[in-house]
């Protein structure tokens, strides 16, 4: 059956709307969603779609989108500070994985050849699973999560030597034709790569967001991760590894937070796309041939490599209650074992029937991952909990949030300096690509993008911030801004500063607690200046502007209740001058009265 | 608007932050019912002290006390800002309003009682230092009360700093029960 582009996608979307809140009110999660609608409208559901092969190869680059987000979350020193992790952990998984299932296999009376690659194949993890599900429970940072992370890094790579060595132990004699010239040509695209990324798309961005049109922005953020990764899978490598390549790169820019805000929508309606096309290529004839069989091999492949996870990282010295979620996130087959056995099918190193119930069993242990987590969840987890409660909690390190400031122009440079001078860690949002240049030349660390987005604050870290400093421009965004964090991050303190009375009231409706005038206090310098120059001296003079400006404080807070009427009253130019001499004539009565109370 | 405090605690620490005992002191003072404390470098970090609310408060009181750790043998800066603004001559002396209220000092400071003798490191007692909070507070026609020193205060370790929160505590709470009822202060009617 023939669909236009346009009904395809409909039916992805309509499964993926209707499946999605479904599994998650039923708390079974995104994916798991996903892989159920998958089956639902694939071939053996309702059979609404067939290109099943097409839809999965087009939806790697959610993949690929994640690889790239998560790069530009590694800067190239941390990449390096992982180098031991990545290849120690990778390889003791791999290896370790590979030899369990392997000999399993073996003792089961499947010969050598089969055995090793459908061992090799099944070590490897979803990246897509695995990694959105450390995110989504925010495990990136913890033991379990970096190793987690670096194993799956090092499956990317190992999965390239893989499929050039499942032709090798076919009987047919594909030779692969990568040899010393695909070596090279790799590694040149590498280097340029590196140079390319360096000095080229740094400007280039730099252009781009000076038209301030997010559109092209996007549009450049996405045609850059598929460039990349076409040029990565043009030379043999993974599209995934280069997209994360291109993302390290990128990871020290100013642009980091915008480009991941831009791309995040993308990289979550591709990794959705991903797993219901998992959900569509479970083949249900072969499953329904031998279903015992069948179920009885993922069951045991999942039990043997859940096993050695779980020993893995005892051996590796991880905290006990880590242990099993790690051996969980990484216990099912992933997307490369797809191409894995494809590859050893084309080169008849194990027959199609072989390789379709392999597929089969990968799939089924991709959908027994959320089941497994939701044993975690609901099981395991609160019955470690209620162990813990009892001993006596670890303190909570001193925070280590960092202060964000929404604008980085006069006001909020100044802000900025003081708590850098002071070591508070910042991060700073500004709109005017040149002004950034000038301040990342200093040091700073300064990020481009349109601060009153709630998703680039997001990006920005606002869930894990100890302020934000709001010193934007326009009063406009400022009230934009200050009523969307209210609402998504009621915890997050604010300090605004207003651009005059009026805005001052209106931040303070909306619940801001600490606002300053921006002007307020150097005028108030530049008064006490004046009466110095009057020859009221240094201190007296000192004394009445803190007098006054004590007094100022005071008024506006009781003025407060009343500001909509007055701004009614002041929009009207003959009742603002009757204001100014009401607020003259209130001031010189109150400092009059303090200064006698003080005396006497 | 109306506390209903008789003991009104005025705390100046500049070092709030790396302060050992300070804090706890404070904290613990605080929850005593009829107490209010004002932490003056909280307060007043600029230096401008509101001397209208603060002579408020005063009235209110009838024991005053000073909490305080001693700074170059006198009382930390702001604090004695404090005194100048709050006490005006010509409103605290004779017979203002701070005649027949009582004064108190809980000072703490970091060397031993045995430094403060003829001859120690530091000369003389350490109450001989407090001597012009005493005679303004005796000028004011207050009633002083016997200082509480605290001796060491930079080697004390937490249980001893808990220990001496307590006390400080208890010795105020029994203050405040000494104190006279408050309609012999407020009645009288002297005339003018």
């Amino acid at each position: 059956m023939e669909h236009s582009v346009l009904t395809v996608a409909m039916v992805y979307l309509a499964a993926a709307v209707v499946a999605v809140p479904l599994a998650r009110a039923l708390g079974l999660g995104a994916v798991l969603g996903y892989l159920l609608a998958g089956i639902a409208i694939g071939p053996w559901g309702m059979g609404l779609i067939s290109n099943v092969e097409t839809i999965l190869h087009f939806s790697e680059f959610g993949v690929v989108l994640l690889l790239f987000v998560i790069g530009l979350e590694l800067e190239p020193q941390r990449l390096w500070s992982l180098r031991r992790s990545i290849f120690g952990w990778g390889a003791a998984q791999v290896g370790g994985v590979t030899a369990v299932l392997c000999v399993a296999a073996w003792l089961a009376g499947i010969s050598w050849q089969v055995a090793l690659i459908a061992a090799l194949g099944l070590s490897l993890s979803s990246t897509a699973i695995a990694l959105t599900t450390m995110q989504e429970r925010n495990l990136l940072p913890t033991p379990a999560g970096q190793a987690g992370f670096s194993i799956l890094l090092f499956q990317d790579i190992a999965a390239i030597p893989m499929i050039a060595l499942v032709p090798v132990l076919g009987a047919a004699d594909a030779h692969a034709d990568a040899g010393a010239g695909g070596a090279l040509k790799a590694a040149g695209v590498i280097v340029g790569l590196l140079v390319v990324g360096h000095y080229l798309v740094r400007p280039v961005l730099r252009v781009i967001a000076r038209t301030h049109m997010r559109e092209i922005f996007t549009a450049f953020a996405l045609l850059l991760v598929i460039s990349v990764s076409l040029l990565m899978s043009w030379v043999g490598m993974s599209m995934a590894l280069g997209a994360f390549l291109a993302g390290v790169l990128l990871a020290d820019s100013e642009y980091r937070h915008a480009l991941e805000t831009d791309l995040e929508p993308f990289k979550g309606l591709l990794l959705g796309l991903f797993f219901i096309a998992v959900g569509m290529s479970v083949d249900f004839g072969v499953f329904l041939a031998q279903p015992w069989r069948i179920l009885g091999l993922a069951l045991g492949f999942l039990v043997l490599k859940t096993g050695v996870m779980y020993l893995l990282a005892r051996a590796f010295g991880m905290a006990g209650r880590q242990r099993t979620l790690f051996a969980f996130l990484l216990s099912q087959g992933g997307e490369f074992a797809f191409v894995v056995f494809g590859a050893a099918a084309t080169a008849r190193a194990f027959s199609e029937e072989t390789a379709s119930i392999l597929v089969l069993v990968v799939a089924l242990s991709m959908m027994a991952t959320p089941l497994l987590l939701i044993f975690y969840d609901r099981v395991l987890e609160p019955r470690w909990n209620g162990q813990r409660k009892k001993r006596k909690s670890d303190p909570i390190e001193a925070n280590e949030g960092h202060v964000i400031i929404a604008g980085f122009g006069r006001f909020g440079q100044i802000v900025g300096r003081l708590l850098h001078a002071n070591q508070v860690p910042l991060t700073m949002l500004d709109h005017d690509p040149d002004h950034i240049d000038t301040l990342r030349d200093f040091g700073f660390k300064v990020f481009y993008g349109d601060a009153t987005r709630i998703d680039l604050l997001t990006a920005a870290g606002a869930e894990k911030a100890r302020a934000l400093v709001i010193a934007i421009d326009g009063i406009e965004d400022s009230l934009k801004l200050a009523e969307a964090v209210r609402r998504e991050f009621p915890q997050l303190p604010i300090l605004a500063r207003a651009r005059n009375i009026t805005h001052y009231y209106e931040l303070m409706d909306l619940g801001v607690t600490v606002v300053e005038r921006e002007t307020f206090e150097s005028a108030l310098m530049m008064g006490r200046r004046v009466l110095e120059q009057l020859g009221f001296g240094a201190y007296l003079s000192r004394q009445a502007a803190m007098r006054f400006r004590e007094h100022n404080l005071k008024t506006v807070l009781e003025v407060y209740p009343y500001y909509k009427d007055r701004e009614q009253y002041v929009s009207q130019a003959r009742r603002a001058n009757e204001e100014l001499h009401a607020m003259f004539e209130r001031d010189f009565v109150a400092i009059k009265r303090d200064r006698e109370d003080e005396d006497a | 608007m109306m506390s209903t405090h008789r003991a009104l605690m005025v705390f100046a620490d500049p070092a709030l932050h790396r302060s050992r005992i300070s804090r706890r002191v404070g904290d613990a003072v605080r929850s005593l019912p009829g107490v209010q404390v004002q932490d003056l470098y909280e307060l007043y970090p600029d230096f401008f002290i509101d001397a209208r609310n603060e002579r408020s408060l005063l009235k209110q009181s009838d024991l005053l006390i000073f909490g305080f750790q001693l700074a170059w043998y006198s009382m930390p800066s702001l604090l004695k800002e404090w005194v100048d603004v709050v006490f005006k001559p010509e409103w605290a002396e004779g017979a203002g309003p701070l005649r027949g209220k009582s004064c108190w000092v809980a000072v703490a400071c970091n060397s031993m009682e045995a430094d403060y003798r003829p001859g120690g490191r530091h000369g003389r007692p350490l109450t001989d230092y407090l001597a012009p909070l005493e005679q303004a507070a005796r000028a004011c026609g207050m009633h002083w009360i016997e200082p509480h020193v605290y001796y060491g205060a930079d080697r004390a370790d937490a249980q001893a700093i808990d220990a001496h929160a307590a006390e400080l505590r208890e010795l105020m709470a029994a203050h405040i029960a000494r104190l006279p009822a408050p309609q012999a202060i407020e009645g009288g009617g002297h005339g003018a």
